[in-house]
């Protein structure tokens, strides 16, 4: 499904993503750790279409297409979802007209009918059921005045909205409280299916106990150090990053 | 004298004594002295400091036959939209009986043309119709030339529940039109006044308005205006309120039409613990002009003065907000904050934002603050990240900046109004379906 192929990415001067290669197959849960500046965000951040990233070299294919020629709003259209790690807040347009626009464009997208507000509402009321959240945040302006667990709830909410084929999740569980981060991972497994496939983001190994994954990653300086089972999270939680860390330099020595 | 002068001199002339209470000794020397000042000083130029950013060069070009027009096409249903409330529409400055409707009034509420108070007994408006010294030069035209307007009285204690609409229609080619509006609101009494101002397009106008309202000891008045002129028209407009102990001035106004739009608003707190809030809300496009020019007069203690305003600016148009705030000797306890934020949507728009602050008292909370900026980079990349297209994005960020301001308005239906009329007058608005 997709397909990351020898990812140069640099922002300014500074070259963040120094050769990744990262293959997600349709089903799959992979989760992608590593200590803090390895490159996890900006991974993210380029795969929902971040303008100010440049990708020097290498490529991102998905479903067969070449996602970096797709317009920010093609990828969410075409199933692409990325839920931020700082959600941004619009004082002055109501959550409730965000989601129905966010909804619809994929609707759209899809030759599907677009909701009028009855149905949205009906929809949206039930999904919010889900997640815990209360119906004010429907009226309330997007994301203003929002705790970091109420914007989280919200990121899922939309996920669960838009029904994403490939769902990017940038340390959602970051700043959560243990019921909070329940409910974000209950939103993740109720997405699971065949046909998807969910990258989970994090720093701690506490969110794989709830979101359980067939691959764990560990990036490092810009590249995937090292890959295995979910039993690699555990050992990272255990020895942390140093090792990674230690490990990538002596294998950069090694391969001079 | 100048023949650009002459042409209002003649004019002035002319009308005098066919003007309503001609014959009362007070006004015709009032109109006189008004014409006398407007002659000596003519039209402001940016040699004033009260209009260094804003030029009526291209205005004096123009000729203004003074012919009034029919608003071919106006449809008071479709403006009112089922609203309740009391309707007078005037026409190139005068009230046409045929297409308003005052309706039925509350005992101690009066409401009429002004041309028919001053016909009948000018005598009662002696004293609140205004003097030829104050203002601006433009203000003193308007009292020269005033024939009608809207005359509103509320007895002490008496609320008008549905709001008073004035609809201001600029119909005839090349029309010049004086209203001038008071409004006067005993102890205690509180009322609505929407006022707007539309016009069809085709050739060039002239509004110059004056609205002055008294407002006595706890009386309250929300002042609402939506300006919607068409392209070539050019608004004047002068508001000037007293406001006695514990009274509540609130003004919202809404400016997105006219090539060149000037607001002159000014409010005096005579008593303590008066109240005022002036929210404003502006948008041009293309090469015109708009200029807000606030003046709250802090003369007694313990009052509060919130001023906000926010300008959207595109193409090569460019905004002016001035912001005057007098905290005079002995005005203690003064609580006045002032904010001006502009949204520039293009490179070539400018605004123009300046607080002018006077401070003669010791103990006093004077808060002022200017942001001039873009939409935000982030916020367009979240809209588009769950979907929505560029455009879409953009005029939700717009209509985001724009609805900030249009919050400030309590009336819930009337904000509903303003905001759908907002919206549809936005770039990008057709994309935003109902949004508000």
């Amino acid at each position: 499904m997709l397909e990351i192929k020898d990812l140069h990415v640099k922002i300014g001067q500074k070259e963040i993503l120094r050769g990744l290669d990262l293959s997600v197959g349709a089903g799959e849960v992979h989760a992608i750790m590593g200590p803090n500046g390895s490159g996890k965000s900006t991974l993210a951040q380029v795969l929902a279409g971040r303008e100010n990233f440049h990708i020097e070299s290498g490529s991102i294919t998905w479903n067969g297409r070449d996602l970096c020629s797709m317009p920010i709003e093609e990828r969410a259209r075409e199933g692409l979802f990325m839920a931020f790690q700082y959600p941004i807040e619009i004082p002055g347009v109501s959550n409730a007209y965000f989601l129905r626009a966010a909804v619809n464009a994929v609707r759209r997208h899809r030759g599907e009918p677009e909701l009028d507000a009855m149905d949205f509402l009906t929809l949206v009321k039930a999904e919010m059921k889900t997640v815990g959240m209360k119906e004010e945040f429907l009226y309330r302006s997007v994301n203003e005045g929002f705790s970091g667990g109420e914007k989280k709830r919200n990121e899922v909410l939309q996920m669960s909205l838009l029904q994403p084929s490939l769902a990017v999740l940038d340390e959602t569980d970051s700043g959560l409280d243990i019921d909070a981060l329940r409910v974000v991972a209950e939103g993740v497994n109720r997405l699971r299916s065949p046909d998807r496939a969910l990258i989970v983001i994090t720093h701690y190994q506490r969110l794989l106990e709830y979101i359980v994954p067939d691959h764990v990653h560990v990036l490092s300086a810009g590249r995937i150090a090292h890959s295995g089972g979910r039993e690699l999270a555990l050992e990272l939680e255990e020895r942390g990053y140093g090792w990674i860390k230690k490990e990538a330099v002596q294998g950069k020595e090694a391969s001079a | 004298m100048s023949e650009v002068l002459q042409t209002w001199f003649d004019r002035a002339q002319a009308q005098g004594p066919s003007l309503p209470g001609a014959r009362a000794p007070w006004l015709a020397n009032a109109r006189q002295r008004s014409l006398d000042r407007f002659m000596a000083e003519g039209w402001p130029t940016t040699r004033h400091k009260d209009w260094r950013h804003t030029s009526l060069a291209f205005l004096q070009q123009q000729k203004f036959d003074g012919s009034r027009g029919t608003p071919s096409g106006f449809d008071l249903e479709a403006l009112r939209q089922g609203q309740n409330g009391h309707w007078m529409v005037f026409v190139d400055g005068r009230f046409e009986a045929g297409l308003s409707r005052i309706g039925s009034l509350p005992e101690g509420v009066r409401i009429a043309p002004l041309a028919q108070v001053l016909a009948g007994d000018a005598g009662q408006l002696e004293a609140s119709l205004g003097q030829a010294e104050e203002g601006g030069s433009p203000a003193a035209l308007n009292l020269a030339l005033a024939a009608d307007g809207a005359y509103v009285e509320l007895a002490a204690r008496t609320s008008l529940d549905e709001p008073l609409h004035l609809v201001h229609i600029a119909a005839g080619a090349g029309a010049a039109s004086f209203p001038r509006s008071v409004v006067l609101l005993g102890q205690g009494a509180s009322a609505t006044l929407v006022e707007h101002y539309l016009g069809s397009a085709g050739s060039f106008t002239l509004t110059n308005t004056v609205l002055r309202g008294r407002l006595e000891r706890d009386a309250r008045l929300t002042h609402l205006k939506v300006q919607q002129e068409h392209a070539e028209a050019f608004h004047l407009a002068s508001v000037d309120i007293q406001q006695d102990e514990g009274s509540t001035y609130e003004s919202h106004s809404i400016s997105f039409g006219a090539r060149l739009a000037r607001n002159d608003i000014a409010t005096r707190f005579n008593g303590r613990h008066c109240h005022a809030l002036l929210n404003g809300l502006f948008y041009a496009d293309g090469r015109r002009h708009v200029d807000h020019h606030t003046c709250i007069d802090h003369a007694r203690p313990d009052s509060t003065s919130h001023e906000y305003y926010r300008g959207i600016l595109s193409d090569s148009a460019q905004g002016v907000f001035t912001g005057r705030i007098q905290v005079r000797q002995g005005a203690d306890g003064t609580d006045a904050i002032q904010r001006s934020d502009n949204l520039l949507l293009s490179r070539t728009a400018r605004v123009t934002s300046q607080p002018e602050l006077e401070i003669y008292a010791d103990d006093v909370k004077c808060a002022h603050g200017a942001t001039v900026g873009q939409i935000d980079e982030e916020s367009l990349f979240y809209l588009r990240s769950r979907g929505l297209s560029e455009p879409h994005a953009h005029g939700v960020m717009t209509y985001a900046f724009a609805a900030q301001a249009l919050q400030r308005i309590a009336l819930e239906p009337m904000r509903r109004r303003v905001a759908a009329t907002v919206r549809a007058l936005l770039p990008g608005g057709s994309l935003l379906g109902d949004i508000a």
